[in-house]
């Protein structure tokens, strides 16, 4: 292990780490505190100049309160989950079948196919900009929650397929040839025996989807306008104009909008972590 | 080879489809995923290139100008101080956001003991990466502010300060860049902290044995076995330098007097903000940082397949 296990030095060098790690971390995370300590304030604090002495009194019930019924951020949140949770489930199908076609299956165009994907997946937005835009007021799909989806399901393939297809390369190949032995079709071996080891890929990518689609904001924009289909990423600034300089609901607000795949992440540390460092190790 | 193991004998008696099963099935697979990215990813780009010689607003007819769009970037001759200024802060963005590697190898290899609770406070680090970065703009631009923010408290316990981090034109990008540095140094050190959980203890060893301590193990023996661990983690960083927009949107607006763009959040406000709607314009700053990105992506591609032919 490296660096020396602390248990291995004096002791000493163990009890400055223990007592170093809580500061670090506070160090780490003081911009967030801030938030935190700003959202149980009473907006008296704020005007009064009270910024960083003990808060007047202790406001969290009254300003999540106002955050959730008094202002539009629930249906900004609802729209973020009607928006995240059919782009996980949409990109994590094509992807799944993608990822097989392109992990099993010896052809020429397949190194191609794939890279196509791998590449797509680092462009830049803007690029597509435009003409996505256009695509969706084409489709009659602007300002909906559809083509905001459409769109994800398309631009998340690319790093789905990427991910699964490396994942099912490292399957025992020997499964698929005894299924094909047995006179078993493609469709069946892809659903009975491929799908079910593929069950650790499938949670880590829609932790990990989750987490990105909620957290985007550049389509949003670019997609969207108003209550209606906003996600709560886009949300939040119309939130922030309706509350100007209030900051205890402005803090309130926003650790409401990044909660959820926060507690995504800590319910599903371990499939989140697999997901991100695929391929960081050998 | 798949074919191999096909028994042999089946082929004649069987429909089209047996027989062709196994040359068919894998467009099967692909056929909804090619559909939707050509739709929207791949055709979108030549769109752009296309769309990039023309002056277009969005609604009426499209003129073709051949590379006029190009020339008036070249020259700045629509918009002054606007390209060059984006184009120096992308640069400046590329270079400073790569701290975040070192930097998350710091933190990673600080983290990298086995002491009571060490799970929770890993996690706890990670946190930053998992917010979404509008809240991570929003976070930053309090922790800055002149009137209330942490940062200038704490300066003032140094003696230092106060700045005005988001309202100077020489301090913005800097400030943005750091609030960025935030949630990918808190990546890369995840990338790390597996990468090292995969070194392999008998060469660490072996390197004690031959008196390397310190440095000097970290730099021989312990970063070679992180290189599939630092090169994703410099992929993810250059893409997320290159990408950088909401935290510009959220921080600044671009401000102060458009000296925090890049390119990125230039292309947006020419085609899509109250600047107006110059779709062929916007798409040549589109072309433009693309073409830089492709740089990039080649090289990514490059090493993917060297590795694939191992």
């Amino acid at each position: 292990m490296f660096p020396t296990p602390i248990e291995k030095r004096p002791p000493a060098a163990r009890v400055t780490y223990q007592a170093f790690l809580p500061l670090a971390l506070i160090a780490w995370l003081l911009p967030l505190i801030a938030v935190a300590v700003f959202s149980i304030k009473p907006g008296a604090d704020f005007t009064n100049a009270n910024y960083w002495n003990m808060p007047s009194s202790f406001d969290l019930a009254e300003n999540y309160g106002q955050v959730f019924f008094n202002s539009d951020m629930p249906r900004y949140l609802l729209n973020s989950f009607l928006i995240t949770i059919p782009t996980v489930v949409g990109a994590v199908a094509l992807s799944a079948m993608a990822g097989f076609a392109l992990g099993i299956y010896r052809f020429k165009a397949n190194i191609w196919l794939f890279f196509m994907f791998v590449a797509g997946n680092f462009v830049p937005f803007q690029i597509l900009m435009v003409p996505v835009r256009d695509l969706t007021l084409d489709l009659g799909l602007y300002n909906t929650k559809t083509g905001l989806v459409l769109f994800h399901i398309a631009f998340q393939t690319g790093f789905c397929t990427l991910f699964m297809r490396n994942f099912i390369r490292a399957l025992p190949f020997e499964l698929i040839e005894a299924a094909r032995v047995e006179g078993v079709s493609e469709w069946r071996i892809f659903w009975y025996v491929v799908l079910p080891l593929m069950k650790p890929a499938l949670a880590a990518l829609s932790v990990l989807i989750f987490t990105f689609i909620w957290n985007d904001y550049f389509w949003a924009v670019v997609l969207t306008q108003g209550p209606e289909s906003q996600p709560v990423t886009a949300g939040i600034t119309a939130f922030n104009s309706q509350f100007r300089a209030m900051y205890h609901l402005m803090s309130a607000g926003s650790i409401v909008a990044a909660l959820p795949p926060v507690a995504m992440f800590f319910l599903m540390q371990k499939h989140f972590i697999a997901g991100l460092t695929l391929g960081a190790v050998k | 080879m798949t074919q191999a193991a096909l028994p042999a004998a089946s082929a004649p008696d069987r429909g089209f489809w047996l027989r062709n099963q196994q040359t068919l099935a894998p467009w099967f697979f692909l056929a909804p995923a090619i559909l939707f990215f050509a739709f929207y990813v791949v055709f979108p780009i030549f769109q752009s290139f296309n769309l990039s010689l023309y002056e277009w607003d969005g609604l009426g007819e499209a003129e073709y100008i051949g590379l006029r769009n190009y020339e008036d970037l070249y020259y700045e001759w629509v918009d002054r101080d606007a390209f060059y200024v984006s184009l120096k802060n992308n640069l400046i963005w590329l270079v400073l956001y790569l701290a975040a590697i070192p930097a998350g190898l710091f933190i990673a290899l600080f983290l990298n003991q086995t002491v009571t609770g060490i799970r929770l406070y890993k996690s706890l680090f990670f946190f930053p990466f998992v917010i979404s970065q509008v809240v991570v703009g929003l976070v930053f631009t309090w922790f800055y502010d002149p009137a209330f923010g942490l940062l200038n408290v704490v300066l003032g316990w140094v003696g230092l300060g106060p700045v005005n981090m988001l309202g100077d034109e020489n301090l913005v990008t800097y400030g943005v860049i750091l609030a960025g540095l935030w949630p990918q140094t808190a990546y890369c050190m995840i990338l790390y902290l597996t990468g090292l959980n995969a070194v392999d203890p008998e060469q660490i060893e072996a390197g004690r044995l031959d008196g390397a301590k310190g440095w000097r193990m970290l730099w021989h023996v312990v970063l070679p076995q992180l290189k599939p661990a630092t090169f994703i983690a410099f992929v993810v960083t250059i893409i997320g330098a290159l990408r950088s927009f909401d935290l510009i949107s959220i921080m600044t607006g671009g401000g102060p007097f458009g000296s925090s763009r890049v390119l990125a959040f230039y292309m947006f406000e020419v085609a899509l903000s109250e600047y107006g709607f110059r779709m062929g314009y916007g798409a040549a700053i589109a072309v433009v940082l693309f073409l830089i990105m492709l740089c990039f992506i080649a090289y990514f591609l490059w090493s993917m397949y060297r590795e694939e032919r191992r």
